[in-house]
């Protein structure tokens, strides 16, 4: 069982470092946004893997707040985009 | 067999997520990259959370779990909607091979308004109505 949750955790530290690619080269903003919110889906994930890992089920509610904390940036992006605030790609 | 069942949600969600990844760093335009991590990386959290599930297996944290996928199976369509509506609003280039887009024609970026083309001179005037703002 520790070797497979190593392993899921290369994939997805892999996963991170790949967003973050998208997060320094993404020509607009909206790219960089979504690249965000799937760094914030991949932390769950990785918290999630780190839970069964360490046999805490606290871990879980922290998962929560992330994609909780995830969403509600994605929406303040959205109409920040929206509104049409200062840009700076 | 519970270990089996578990690892293999776990490499399958970490799978699914790192295919969300890939698609955001190889897909053209925003939309296409829109469409590969919203899916698939909400699929891939989905994973993890059964096995976290399937791991501790107390009705507590089971719910709690349980309510970490529906949450995500709420926001996740909700966040992409809005985040792709805004990249249309603020002109954010498709892709050169696009074959449709049914909002171009119809959509006028100064005044943001929308039109179905069916308009007549008589509906087409704008009716003030209470709720108006001033």
């Amino acid at each position: 069982m520790d070797t497979v949750i190593l392993i899921s955790q290369v994939i997805m530290s892999l996963a991170l470092i790949l967003t973050f690619v998208r997060v320094v080269r993404g020509p607009s903003l909206p790219d960089r946004v979504v690249a965000l919110e799937l760094f914030s889906t991949t932390v769950v994930g990785l918290v999630g893997v780190y839970a069964i890992k360490s046999d805490v089920a606290s871990f879980l509610d922290a998962a929560i707040v992330i994609a909780l904390m995830g969403f509600l940036a994605a929406i303040a992006f959205a109409r920040f985009l929206e509104r049409g605030g200062p840009r700076d790609d | 067999m519970i270990d089996f069942i578990k690892g293999t949600l776990i490499i399958g969600g970490a799978l699914f997520i790192l295919l969300a990844s890939v698609g955001l760093l190889r897909l053209p335009d925003l939309l296409t990259r829109m469409h590969a991590t919203t899916k698939a990386a909400a699929l891939g959290v989905i994973l993890v959370m059964l096995a976290a599930a399937m791991h501790f297996a107390e009705v507590g944290i089971v719910a709690r779990s349980f309510a970490i996928i529906v949450f995500i199976l709420m926001t996740a369509p909700v966040a992409a909607h809005v985040i792709g509506r805004a990249g249309y609003f603020v002109g954010s280039k498709l892709w050169s091979g696009t074959v449709k887009d049914e909002l171009r024609p119809n959509y006028d970026p100064l005044t943001h308004e929308l039109k179905s083309g069916l308009e007549t001179q008589e509906n087409a005037k704008r009716q003030p109505r209470e709720t108006d703002p001033d």
